[in-house]
């Protein structure tokens, strides 16, 4: 019995309902926040070290033999991402604490969040692909109610158009899990995958599998299908955002990687093909949206597209270095990205606005924070020491022993174009002298939400600072999942026991 | 059978498609139900359709005489329904919301964050 395994979906479960019970206890919420989120990354701290020591970890709910019932799996991926989930999830929390005003909390922020957290770690954890769609609409619900909590104009037309394309990435899923169950008479993705690589090819296991990059491609944000998070993401409060980008994106990310390791890996040399296309197009779309930005939240916006292509790109080329270094990435990524708008949203409470015309000076009044933006700053945009170096190091040194010079070439000035943008926020934001303004100054930050929020921001940074200095355990870490991924015939062995032939 | 239902949800999906690319905000809901309701039908559709033969297994046997309906893709519209039902309840009062405040149900004057 191994309840570590079910303990990161139950925990914010019940997390966000006792929130609920205390609808009207602010104390007693925001308590309970900080516990849910903080127990939430231990358990992922204890599934992980299960993972590692023991190999990959079956839970049947319910008591059903593996084909039958609904199979929570967790391998190295999966646990490596309720980790981060829990390191995000922990830290948004601790940040909300000071940020989230009294409006939001009273119309149930926190319960919001607790529900998010778990439909992102039981997408992660499933082992039942419709079990994951179910998953999936747990977390876009929730998000769908965190991105409205305020009810801006800019709010409402941001939801519009995130609802709408996200609901259409569901449908597709559900049409493409639909297909696939008439297919081969199963939902256990372990199952589909063994059955599969039994089937005649008929081109319509192709069909599928576009269909599932497609439904997914729209949760990840990659090209051409990346419109609705540059519209919608810097308009919920910063705390909301934060989880968001750390968050959402990488669920699709993650949920192309285990499709297209597990069960579509029989023609890469057409859907992976694709992939790497689509990889391509996305670091360069999104790094050009970036550069024509000038509001803080759209240039980080914009470079969460740039950085997916880059996962992408490690998945794509499908070989034992590039995936490492799409694992390696996504690691990076999720702390860097997520630090990024708690910066931003210590700007935004210090100086009121978003808008790089309008700020400046900052290094001048507040250096520690100036030092807090770089250190995030230049990991993203891959400065050695810091992790995104080594991220990036490792999927471009895998796409030139692949020879994909195209795609390689434009990751490395993907690479530049992000330096780009991260130095122009810094010389608008922190080293131009501040604007005249004739507007008021927003009133003083109480010293202890202060405290609380460059803590946050400092923690995540540690992170970014040992996974850089740190990289050869992340990067055993990266391997050791790589070579998991790789092998599905152990995922399968794993689910459906060493004989696997129990079923009619 | 098949043929028949398989007419209706393409053309389902026809009208969805047509409904979500016009400018008005509720045609763009309706056009999300539609889309929703042909998806249910598709994973329906794909146990085959089976008259009156329900998945019992008879006094005295372990598995089912003949060919039955298959219970599982029943089972996956229920729960595909419930969840589109509240996702649509959702969408509905957003964009209720969205004309109080934005104070028009023109997509073309969403714009405000596109810039």
């Amino acid at each position: 019995m191994t309840p570590q395994i079910a303990l990161p979906i139950l925990i914010p479960l019940l997390a966000g309902a006792v929130s609920l019970l205390f609808w009207r206890s602010r104390s007693m919420q925001r308590f309970l926040a900080v516990a849910g989120t903080g127990s939430l990354l231990l358990t992922g701290l204890w599934l992980l070290a299960t993972v590692q020591r023991d190999g990959i970890q079956v839970m049947q709910m319910g008591g059903w033999t593996a084909p039958f019932g609904i199979s929570l799996v967790a391998d190295l991926l999966g646990a490596i991402m309720v980790v981060l989930t829990g390191i995000i999830g922990f830290a948004v929390a601790l940040f909300s604490l000071a940020t989230v005003g009294r409006g939001h909390e009273a119309y149930g922020y926190f319960p919001l969040m607790h529900l998010l957290l778990a439909g992102v770690a039981g997408a992660f954890l499933t082992g039942d692909i419709f079990n994951l769609y179910v998953w999936f609409e747990v977390m876009l619900v929730a998000s769908f109610a965190l991105l409205i909590l305020g009810s801006e104009k800019a709010q409402m037309e941001g939801a519009i158009k995130y609802v709408t394309l996200n609901l259409v990435s569901s449908v597709i899923f559900l049409v493409a899990v639909g297909l696939l169950y008439g297919m081969v008479g199963t939902l256990n993705m372990a199952d589909i995958a063994r059955r599969l690589a039994t089937l005649q090819d008929d081109g319509m296991v192709d069909v599928l599998a576009m269909m599932f990059m497609v439904a997914f491609g729209i949760k990840a944000a990659a090209f051409p299908l990346f419109f609705w998070l540059p519209a919608s993401y810097h308009t919920p409060p910063v705390a909301v955002s934060a989880l968001f980008a750390g968050l959402l994106t990488k669920v699709g990310v993650y949920a192309l990687y285990r499709v297209f390791t597990l069960i579509f890996h029989h023609s890469p040399g057409y859907t992976h093909e694709i992939l790497l296309w689509g990889a391509g197009f996305t670091m360069l779309s999104g790094v050009l949206g970036a550069a024509a930005q000038f509001e803080f939240r759209r240039i980080l916006s914009f470079h969460i597209v740039s950085q997916i292509g880059y996962m992408i790109l490690g998945l794509a080329l499908f070989t034992p270095l590039a995936i490492i270094g799409g694992v390696f990435y996504i690691i990076h990524h999720i702390i860097v990205k997520t630090n990024l708008f708690l910066v931003s949203g210590i700007v935004h409470r210090l100086r009121g606005t978003y808008q790089l015309k309008s700020l400046g000076g900052l290094y001048r009044s507040h250096p520690w924070l100036a030092v807090l933006f770089l250190i995030p700053a230049l990991s993203l945009a891959g400065m050695p020491p810091l992790s995104g170096f080594f991220a990036k190091f490792i999927v471009i040194r895998a796409g030139i022993e692949a020879e994909a010079y195209g795609v390689t070439f434009i990751a490395l000035l993907v690479g530049l174009l992000t330096l780009y943008s991260m130095i122009k926020i810094w010389a608008e934001v922190f080293w131009k002298a501040a604007p005249e303004t004739r507007d008021a100054p927003p009133p003083a930050v109480a010293p202890r939400a202060m405290w609380l929020m460059s803590a946050t921001v400092s923690g995540l940074a540690l992170c970014t600072l040992y996974i850089g200095l740190n990289a050869g355990p992340i990067y055993a870490l990266a391997e050791a999942s790589a070579g998991q991924l790789l092998a599905p015939e152990r995922y399968i062995e794993a689910v459906l026991g060493a004989a696997g032939e129990g079923t009619p | 059978m098949e043929p028949l239902i398989a007419v209706a949800i393409g053309t389902l999906f026809a009208a969805a498609v047509y409904m979500m690319l016009r400018r008005s905000i509720v045609k763009l809901v309706i056009g999300l139900m539609l889309l929703s309701n042909a998806a249910n039908l598709l994973i329906f559709a794909t146990a085959g359709m089976v008259r009156g033969a329900p998945p019992l297994v008879p006094e005295g046997l372990s598995a089912p005489a003949g060919a039955v309906a298959d219970p599982l893709p029943q089972a996956l519209v229920l729960t595909a329904i419930v969840i589109a039902f509240g996702v649509l309840s959702f969408s509905v009062v957003l964009v209720r919301r969205a004309w109080e405040i934005v104070g028009a149900d023109d997509l073309d004057k969403m714009r405000d964050t596109d810039s």
